[in-house]
């Protein structure tokens, strides 16, 4: 990683970079050119309030805190976009999927947003049952009130009514391979 | 008759009916068996890999895990989880640490996995496998003069690896004409759908449904197909959300490709799944139905 001797010649902290790193294919993130290619073609760049070229050189900055506090990586979609056209080869969208993992873990994220929640919801969910159903879940989240009546929502109301929230999710029969597999994950560990 | 494993996912049984029901009547007319995996679990969505990395590759594993016991290419309806699986197969080729790992959370439940499972979009099975040709061969009703928005979103066709053209795709376009429909020029046909951004920050994800749909109406679109149970939720069921907030003066109908398959074929509308969409259907299809 010839890259990270130069910003380590300039005294930038590097424990950021180096976290970012070791997540599979992390290291090349020293090689962007910031040629702006990931930011011109992310569909939600423009609610950013970093894009992710700028994110990129303030990772390599060592800026930890402004980078785990930003509304960007939450808004970033998965869509591979940048990740496909960057010219680098860089991951990107691994590394906003690493940013999120870091800025949960490290209760860092924005306030305003429900992340924590929808997340903890999520996991609760697969942990207890198998499946899940992530539109759903999403949707829920969407109205204002999750705890409101079906009845008093109406989008919610008329979701029910075509058949598409059921009240249960389905179950898998093997649900407590699912829960030896996921702390044998957690053990094993990663990023 | 040709045989796949299918995996359904979360969404097929639940929100996305239309979608089920809909792959459930077409697939016998067109030769195909789509056998479900028992027993399978939750691929862990896009949410869980901004969770948990390995916890994520670890609920794949078990699904391709099962999967390769029945040795048989795995025929995936949903693009997220098609992205998912095909991401856990790559990372285990690619990353030895990741299958070293892996191999160890499996072992734990008794299972093994060699990394042979062929992860394959149900769509791109239907344009591939069953053919073109044959598809146009099976179709009873033509539907001409139906000007279809084809979009593609995001992970049917990123990351690179799948059989579609990245930036370009064609496939449904050449499955809509050779149902006799006009596939209009779309050019957002693979930009986001917004993903699961609606349960975040609303407004942000429903400027993108709405910059689909003008562009299809642009276009000309009488309706759009999607491949998807994400995109569908988002452009579908947000709709009248994305209407009233941007003062749209339109509809549009948005059509699993099934759906419309099912109508060409001539099949039973009443098993297509159009009672589960949210924006109705019948004003632009009925005159084929
Ligand atoms: S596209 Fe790649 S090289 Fe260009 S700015 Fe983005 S991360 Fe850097
Ligand atoms: S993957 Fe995320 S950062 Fe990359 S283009 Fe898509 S939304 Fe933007």
């Amino acid at each position: 990683m010839a890259g990270l001797d130069v910003l380590m010649e300039r005294g930038v902290a590097l424990d950021f970079i180096k976290e970012i790193s070791t997540i599979p294919g992390g290291e090349e993130i020293v090689q962007c050119i910031q040629c702006g290619t990931c930011s011109g073609c992310c569909p939600a760049s423009f609610m950013m309030d970093y894009t992710p070229r700028h994110l990129v050189a303030m990772i390599r900055a060592g800026l930890r805190e402004e980078v785990l506090s930003s509304q960007a990586i939450w808004l970033c979609t998965s869509c591979y976009t940048c990740t496909y056209r960057c010219p680098m080869g860089i991951k990107i969208t691994d590394i906003m999927y690493a940013l999120k993992r870091i800025a949960l873990r490290s209760g860092k994220y924005p306030r305003g947003l429900k992340v924590e929640k929808l997340s903890k919801e999520f996991v609760n969910m697969i942990n207890r049952y198998g499946r899940n159903h992530e539109a759903e879940l999403v949707f829920r989240f969407a109205m204002k009130n999750p705890f409101k009546s079906i009845k008093d929502i109406p989008l919610g109301w008329s979701l029910f009514s075509h058949g598409k929230l059921p009240l249960m999710p389905e179950k898998i029969k093997d649900v407590n391979k699912i829960k030896t597999m996921i702390q044998k994950a957690e053990e094993v560990g990663g990023l | 008759m040709m045989e796949y494993i299918y995996y359904p996912g979360c969404s097929l049984k639940a929100t996305s009916k239309a979608y089920f029901e809909s792959i459930n009547t077409i697939s016998a007319p067109l030769g195909v068996n789509f056998k479900e995996l028992e027993d399978w679990n939750c691929c862990g969505a896009s949410l869980y890999m901004g969770i948990n990395e390995m916890n994520s590759f670890a609920l794949c594993a078990r699904n391709l895990a099962l999967a390769e016991k029945e040795g048989k290419d795995m025929a995936i309806p949903c693009s997220g989880c098609y992205t998912m699986f095909r991401k856990t197969n790559q990372y285990l080729k690619d990353y030895p640490e990741i299958k070293e790992k892996i191999y160890k959370v499996l072992e734990e439940v008794g299972l093994s996995y060699n990394g042979n499972v062929k992860v394959r979009h149900l769509a791109e099975i239907i344009i591939n496998d069953v053919g073109l040709e044959k598809i146009s061969s099976l179709v009873k009703r033509r539907l001409e003069g139906l000007n279809v928005a084809c979009y593609y979103g995001c992970l049917m066709v990123r990351p690179k690896g799948g059989v579609e053209d990245t930036e370009n795709p064609k496939s449904l376009d050449r499955l809509v004409t050779a149902l006799g429909a006009n596939p209009v020029f779309f050019p957002a046909k693979v930009r986001c759908c917004g993903g699961t951004l609606v349960g975040l920050g609303e407004d942000i994800g429903l400027r993108m449904v709405r910059n689909l749909l003008i562009c299809a109406k642009d276009n000309k679109a009488d309706l759009m197909v999607v491949t998807c149970p994400l995109c569908h939720m988002n452009i579908d069921v947000y709709q009248p959300r994305v209407k009233k907030k941007f003062n749209l003066g339109f509809t549009m109908p948005i059509l699993y490709f099934t759906q419309l398959m099912g109508i060409a074929l001539g099949l039973d509308k009443n098993s297509l799944g159009f009672k589960s969409l949210i924006v109705p259907a019948e004003p632009v299809v009925s005159k084929y139905l």
